[in-house]
């Protein structure tokens, strides 16, 4: 009679836990700078040939401003599977050596005075803010006569930073909701007014690329990670068997 | 016997008696179940912690200026630190959940009550000194959310009359968390709460093994000796235990290993995102809130709308821990003997506990605009709940006292011997 009270006394208990558990992992996670609510930024880390684009892009549009301080050159062709050629020869447009970490040659001084702020390490972006948070952020530029660089931001509101892919994506403008009650007027939908060099569909794969890779400089170590892990945890299983194997048999004279 | 352990024991007899005492001579009852493994995984994790802790200090830089630069370092150039790196932090999240399960262990079969009121006393002392030492180690990474949970939880000393803001500035070092501050907290968190912590954790094994474990009955199975003079109801803690323990260690590593490898921030709990911005005094983070582990105490503090009497119920919550064996005047030990009502009262503690730590975590307001939609009034319905836990927290400890002196429990008979085994 006991037992069974117990028993189910402990069944609420452990559905109890795993339903909080279920609660936890749904709940929109916390991010740096209100992380939730973006659309799924839909990248695959161990798609290398999307995180040696991401690369590119990154090589090509990004460094001029923003560092990669915690990842060496050396780091980029081992994790992307390059060889030391490729990188030196197509990736690293600031003559730094190979194991060298990847830092932009824009001086700090001249970037406080352009741009009103220095423009953030990159390294941790993805672990800060999601990857949902920068997939959004780079799809949600508009052009905003308002403000310095003639650009604004849904994401990141009147964010210092001007559109460097607008080649890319093109140019968008928004739609506004008329203001009311004093109240300023608020962006509706973004349009594209002017196309870029890639449609819609090519701009969208080359963000998830993008953002792949800076998800990835995030964390080098998920690769890795994920590669051993499931030996480690066979292992481990195996191992419990046994234990419990030995337990069994030394177990057998206690009554 | 070989010849080295005997050219051992002609020199160190002593040894012998105290392995034969605390292992092979050591009888537990034969009927633990599975709520009986994480002492001794707390022991491994502690283990672990200290272990993976030793390296991480052989990489990392106590300094304002290096600590951040220097974590990356071991992250991403040090062979194997992120692993050893990630061992650590998921070590010490997976700390708390044995320990509460430990305690709740306690509670559910009466561990605490008389001949074991010590051994839940240096439990408890365990349990404070772990808290300091999490919330040191969680400081040294120097991440935006280590700065302000610093800054947030030393603050509250503030609320001590008189010397409050001397008291803040003396243990910074400081008027911020800053060199000072992280200096001391590497300090303490590496040498000196250590030390303290495996002195309690002796203390504490040597006063249990004094008066010998609780089990899932609650009886006392000393009562009952064989002709040989051990206990008829317990086996040797070695190989028995120790074997059955290593069966647990097992699963327990398998759900590590899981974590670590596949999930190491678990989704933002075990390492925080706002971690992964540098110390920053001038930005402050969206929300400031200690790890989850904490988040069932600070939610008492947050759910107070007084500073000061936010600091003294959430001292409280904790002293209140260490009087248990002083509130339960009930004679019977375990849940399975006792009145429905202490079954009733213990398992809405515990729902009200991890509910009290969704409200620290900061989970609330997403549940109550999902439950009650955009335009509800968060605060007021937080605090509201929030509020009603805290006092159904302080009201289990006031139900226990109440129903066991005033004598409204209604217990079963307590068996003579140990019901169940294996």
């Amino acid at each position: 009679m006991h037992k069974s009270i117990e028993r189910a006394a402990m069944r609420t208990l452990t559905a109890l836990l795993l339903a909080l558990v279920v609660a936890f992992a749904a709940a929109p996670s916390a991010f740096a700078e209100e992380g939730g609510g973006y659309p799924d930024a839909n990248i695959n880390v161990h798609d290398q040939g999307s995180l040696q684009r991401g690369a590119r892009l990154f090589m090509n549009y990004c460094v001029g401003c923003h560092s990669l301080k915690y990842l060496r050159y050396s780091q980029l062709a081992s994790g992307l599977g390059l060889t030391e050629k490729q990188v030196m020869d197509n990736l690293n447009f600031t003559g730094a050596k190979f194991g060298e970490p990847i830092v932009t040659a824009m001086p700090e001084a001249g970037a406080e005075k352009w741009f009103g702020k220095v423009p953030p390490d990159l390294s941790l972006e993805v672990s800060a803010k999601g990857a949902d948070w920068v997939s959004a952020y780079l799809k949600a530029f508009y052009l905003d006569p308002a403000t310095g660089s003639g650009w604004n931001n849904t994401v990141f509101p009147n964010v210092a930073m001007p559109f460097p892919l607008w080649q890319l994506q093109g140019e968008q403008v928004a739609v506004m909701n008329p203001a009311e009650d004093g109240n300023p007027a608020t962006v509706k939908e973004l349009e594209l007014a002017h196309p870029g060099s890639m449609t819609p569909a090519q701009y969208d794969q080359a963000v998830r690329d993008l953002t792949a890779f800076l998800a990835w400089v995030s964390a080098p170590d998920e690769l890795v990670r994920s590669h051993i892990g499931a030996w480690v945890v066979l292992y481990l299983v195996l191992f419990t068997l046994f234990a419990l194997v030995l337990k069994k048999e030394y177990w057998k004279d206690v009554h | 016997m070989n010849a080295f352990t005997q050219w051992f024991l002609d020199r160190a007899p002593a040894l012998d008696v105290v392995y034969k005492k605390h292992m092979t001579e050591y009888y537990a009852p034969k009927n633990f179940n599975v709520m009986y493994y994480f002492g001794s995984l707390a022991l491994l994790v502690l283990v672990n912690q200290i272990v993976t802790g030793i390296f991480l200090t052989m990489f990392y830089t106590p300094t304002a200026a290096g600590a951040f630069d220097s974590v990356q370092y071991i992250m991403r150039d040090v062979h194997w630190g992120w692993l050893v790196r990630y061992m650590h932090v998921t070590g010490a999240s997976m700390f708390f959940i044995v320990i509460y399960l430990h305690m709740f262990r306690g509670l559910m079969y009466g561990s605490y009550k008389k001949p074991r009121e010590l051994v839940w006393l240096l439990g408890m002392l365990i349990f404070l000194a772990l808290m300091a030492e999490a919330f040191m180690g969680y400081v040294l990474p120097w991440g935006n959310m280590s700065f302000w949970g610093a800054k947030v939880i030393i603050t509250l000393f503030s609320a001590v009359p008189v010397i409050g803001e001397q008291l803040v500035n003396w243990i910074m070092g400081s008027f911020v968390p800053s060199d000072p501050t992280l200096n001391r907290f590497f300090a303490l968190h590496v040498v000196a709460l250590p030390l303290v912590l495996l002195l309690l954790v002796v203390l504490h094994l040597g006063a249990l093994h004094e008066v010998g474990s609780n089990n899932p009955d609650g009886v006392e199975i000393k009562k009952h000796k064989g002709p040989n003079g051990h206990p008829l109801d317990g086996i040797p803690f070695h190989p028995y235990y120790t074997l059955k323990d290593l069966a647990g260690v097992g699963v327990f590593l398998v759900i590590c290993a899981i974590i670590i490898f596949f999930e190491p921030t678990v989704g933002g709990f075990f390492l925080e995102h706002d971690n992964s911005i540098p110390a920053n005094d001038l930005v402050t983070p969206a929300t400031i809130k200690p790890v989850w582990y904490f988040s069932p105490f600070y939610a008492i503090l947050r759910m107070i709308p007084s500073k000061g009497w936010g600091v003294i119920a959430l001292a409280l919550s904790i002293i209140v821990l260490f009087l248990v064996p002083w509130l339960d005047r009930g004679k019977v030990k375990s849940i399975r003997y006792r009145g429905l009502g202490y079954k009733i009262a213990l398992t809405i503690f515990a729902i009200v506990f991890v509910l009290l730590a969704a409200i620290g975590a900061d989970l609330t307001p997403g549940w109550i605009v999902s439950i009650f939609g955009p335009n509800a009034d968060i605060t007021t319905i937080e605090n509201l709940f929030g509020r009603t836990l805290v006092i159904l927290y302080f009201g289990f400890f006031v139900f226990l006292w109440a129903y066991t002196f005033f004598g409204w429990e209604k217990t079963k008979p307590v068996p003579e011997r140990v019901t169940t085994h294996a």
